[in-house]
C-alpha cells in the first residue's frame, strides 16, 4: 500500500504562501511566579521547514504549549529569537494560527459569527464571507452554522476551532493538543480529517501532542522534549506514506521506541 | 309507565348527565369563585353606607361587579382564548385572592371603620383621587418619567463606559477603582447639598442624582464582568488578527454582558428609590413631588394612590428590562437551565 495519493490542487489561489519555515534559535524562557523564577524552556534550537508537519512530544507541563504560545508571538522569548520565513516574531499575526486545546468558541457568537472572528478583525468579512462557508462546509459544519457552542458536541465544537483558524489559510498552524480532550473516536476521525487538510492546504504545522501515537500518524518529523524546563532530547524522523495505520510494524517500533525515551518500558 | 319507557328514561338520563359533567369539566371554576369573591366586594360596597362618605363608591362597584360578569363569562370560554387563555388560568388563584382582598379592604376601612381615615383609604377611595384628580396626576407621571428616563439613561450610559474603562485598562482601574469603591456607597442623596453648586438648575441637579444612583453599581458590575472574562479568549482574538478595539467590542462587551445587567438591574432599583427624594428638589410636578405635597395635607389616600401607580411603573420598566435580558443573552440558556 504505497500508492501516493495525489495531492488535490489547492481550492483557492492564496493571497500568500501557503506554507512558511520556522527558525527557532537558542530560545530559553522562563515564568516569573511572585518574585520566584520557574525556567520553562532551555535553549531550544528547532528548524521547521515550509510545508512541514512536526509533533511536539513531552511530559505534560513541560513548557510544549509555552513554545506555540511563542511561535504565535501571544508572548516574547525571554531569550533567543524565533523567526518565520527569516523575519522575527514580534506579535501575533493571522498567518500564524494557534489551536488551543479547549475549542474556547465565544460563547455569544453563533458557530458562523466564531469562524468569521478573524476575517471581521481584519476587516475583510464582507468581501470575503463565502470563506466562512467554505471552512464551515470543510468541517462539516454547515448544518450547525446558526448554533451556539453550548449547543455543539465536544467533537464539534473542536472542528468548529479548527474551522475558526482555516478560515484564515494560515501559513502556520499551531496545535496545543487540539483532540486531547476528545472522546477516542472523535479523536481517530478528526485526526484523519487534520491529515487530510494539511495535505490539501499545504500550510506548515507544529503539533503538541503527548500521544505517541497520534504524533506519529500525523507527523513527518517527531520531536521529543525533555521535563522541565524542555529542552530537545530526541528526533525522529517519520518517514511513512499517509494515510498511516497504527498497526503498522514501523509505527509500531517507532512507538516503543519513543515511549522508551519518555522512560517508558514496554 | 311501562318498564320499558322508564329503562330509556333511565338511560338518556345518564347520557345527559354524563355530557353535562363534560361540560362542567371544561369549565374554569377558579373564575367562578373569583366571580363570587368579586361580586362579594361590589355588593359590600353598595350594600352598606360609608362610615365617612369617599366617594365614587358606586363606580367602584360597577367596575367590580363588572369584572364578576367578566369572571363569570371567562370561565365558559377561556379555553377558546389559546394562549392568553392559558395566562389566565394560571392566574386565576390570584383573581380570586384579589377578590376577597377587595372586599376586606372595604370592609375594614369604609364600612366598619377599624382602619379609620384619614389614615387608611377604602378601594374606592383611591379610585375617587383618579376620577377627581386625574389630568395632574397624568402630568406628575410625565415629569417622573422624563426625569427617570434622563437620569437613569445618562447614569447607566456613563456608568458602562466607566466600567469597561476600568475592567479593560489597567491604569485606569488603579486610579478609578479605590475612589469608586470609596463613593460608591455613599447615598447618592447625600450629594445634594454639592449638586446645588455645580448644576445651573434643580432640574440638572435632580438628574444628577438619579444618574448617580443607577450608573455606580452598574460601572461595578460592568468592570467586574470585563475583567473575569477568560483571558483565553483575547489570546484567541489577538491570534486571529484581532487590534485593541475589536477586542473590547467583540470580547470585552458581550462577555461582561451577563454582570451588567445584574448591575442594570441593581442601578433600577436605587434609581427608583431615589426618584422621590430627587424630585423633592424645588419641582412644580412629578409623583415624588405629590406624594410630598399631599402628606403635607394628609391627603394619605391620594399618596396610596400615587404609590400604586408608581408601583406599576416600576415593576413595568423591570419587566421591560428583563425581557431585553432575555433577548441579549440568550446564548447563555444552556448555562442557565
Amino acid at each position: 500500500m504505497s500508492v501516493a495519493v495525489a495531492v488535490a490542487p489547492p481550492a483557492r489561489e492564496f493571497d500568500h504562501n501557503p506554507s512558511l519555515s520556522l527558525d527557532i534559535r537558542a530560545v530559553s524562557h522562563q515564568f516569573d511566579l511572585g518574585g520566584a523564577r520557574l525556567p520553562v524552556l532551555s535553549s531550544i534550537n528547532l528548524n521547521v521547514a515550509a510545508g512541514e508537519f512536526v509533533a511536539l512530544l513531552g511530559p505534560s507541563g513541560c513548557g510544549k504549549s509555552t513554545l506555540l504560545r511563542l511561535v504565535a508571538g501571544l508572548e516574547a522569548p525571554t531569550s533567543g529569537a524565533i523567526l518565520a520565513d527569516g523575519a522575527p516574531i514580534d506579535r501575533p499575526d493571522p498567518s500564524r494560527i494557534l489551536v488551543f486545546q479547549d475549542p474556547t468558541l465565544f460563547p455569544w457568537a453563533t458557530v458562523e459569527a466564531n469562524v468569521a472572528t478573524g476575517l471581521e478583525a481584519r476587516r475583510v468579512l464582507s468581501s470575503q464571507r463565502e470563506r466562512v462557508h467554505e471552512a464551515l462546509a470543510l468541517t462539516e459544519l454547515t448544518a450547525f452554522a446558526g448554533a451556539y457552542p453550548h449547543q455543539l458536541s465536544g467533537g464539534m465544537a473542536q472542528r468548529a476551532a479548527l474551522a475558526r483558524a482555516l478560515v484564515n489559510d494560515p501559513a502556520l498552524l499551531l496545535l496545543d493538543e487540539p483532540l486531547g480532550k476528545l472522546d477516542s473516536l472523535t479523536r481517530l476521525t478528526l485526526q484523519e480529517e487534520l491529515v487530510k487538510l494539511w495535505r490539501r492546504r499545504g500550510f506548515t504545522a507544529l503539533l503538541v501532542t503527548h500521544d505517541v501515537e497520534e504524533a506519529l500518524l500525523l507527523a513527518g518529523r517527531v520531536i521529543v522534549f525533555s521535563d522541565r524546563p524542555a529542552r530537545l532530547k530526541a528526533e525522529f524522523k517519520v518517514d511513512k506514506d499517509y494515510p498511516r495505520h497504527r498497526d503498522d510494524p514501523e509505527i509500531v517500533a517507532l512507538r516503543r521506541e519513543i515511549l522508551g525515551t519518555l522512560g517508558l518500558k514496554t | 309507565m311501562s318498564e320499558g319507557i322508564r329503562t330509556l328514561d333511565a338511560r338518556s338520563a345518564a347520557g345527559d348527565s354524563a355530557s353535562l359533567r363534560g361540560l362542567w369539566q371544561a369549565v374554569w371554576k377558579q373564575a367562578l369563585v373569583a366571580a363570587v369573591t368579586w361580586a362579594a366586594a361590589a355588593l359590600a360596597t353598595v350594600a352598606m353606607p360609608d362610615v365617612v362618605p369617599w366617594g365614587s363608591a358606586g363606580l367602584f362597584a360597577a367596575i367590580t361587579a363588572g369584572a364578576a360578569v367578566l369572571f363569570v363569562l371567562l370561565a365558559f370560554v377561556v379555553h377558546r382564548l389559546g394562549h392568553v387563555g392559558e395566562r389566565l388560568v394560571y392566574y386565576g388563584p390570584w383573581f380570586i385572592a384579589i377578590g376577597v382582598w377587595l372586599a376586606l379592604w372595604e370592609l375594614t376601612t369604609a364600612k366598619f371603620g377599624w382602619l379609620p381615615k384619614p389614615f387608611f383609604s377604602p378601594p374606592h377611595g383611591l379610585l375617587n383621587v383618579y376620577v377627581t384628580d386625574g389630568p395632574r396626576i397624568l402630568i406628575c407621571i410625565a415629569y417622573t418619567l422624563r426625569l427617570w428616563g434622563l437620569g437613569f439613561l445618562s447614569g447607566i450610559a456613563v456608568g458602562y463606559g466607566v466600567g469597561v474603562a476600568l475592567g479593560w485598562s489597567k491604569r485606569f482601574e488603579y486610579w478609578g477603582m479605590p475612589i469608586l469603591k470609596l463613593i460608591g456607597p455613599v447615598p447618592a442623596t447625600a450629594w445634594i447639598p454639592v449638586t446645588f453648586y455645580f448644576f445651573p438648575t434643580t432640574f440638572a441637579a435632580s438628574i444628577f442624582i438619579v444618574a448617580l444612583a443607577s450608573g455606580i453599581p452598574v460601572a461595578i458590575l460592568t468592570a467586574s464582568g470585563v475583567a473575569s472574562i477568560n483571558k483565553s479568549y483575547y489570546d484567541v482574538g489577538r491570534v486571529l488578527g484581532a487590534d485593541n478595539w475589536y477586542l473590547i467590542r467583540k470580547i470585552a462587551v458581550p462577555g461582561s454582558l451577563p454582570h451588567v445587567f445584574v448591575g442594570l438591574f441593581m442601578g433600577l432599583y436605587y434609581s427608583f428609590a431615589v426618584l422621590v427624594v430627587a424630585e423633592m428638589l424645588g419641582a412644580k410636578f412629578g409623583l415624588g413631588w405629590y406624594i410630598q405635597f399631599q402628606t403635607a395635607y394628609s391627603g394619605y389616600a391620594n399618596v396610596y394612590a400615587t404609590l400604586l401607580i408608581m408601583a406599576l411603573l416600576c415593576s413595568g420598566v423591570v419587566r421591560l428590562l428583563f425581557s431585553a435580558r432575555d433577548r441579549l443573552l440568550n446564548w447563555q440558556k444552556g448555562f442557565i437551565s
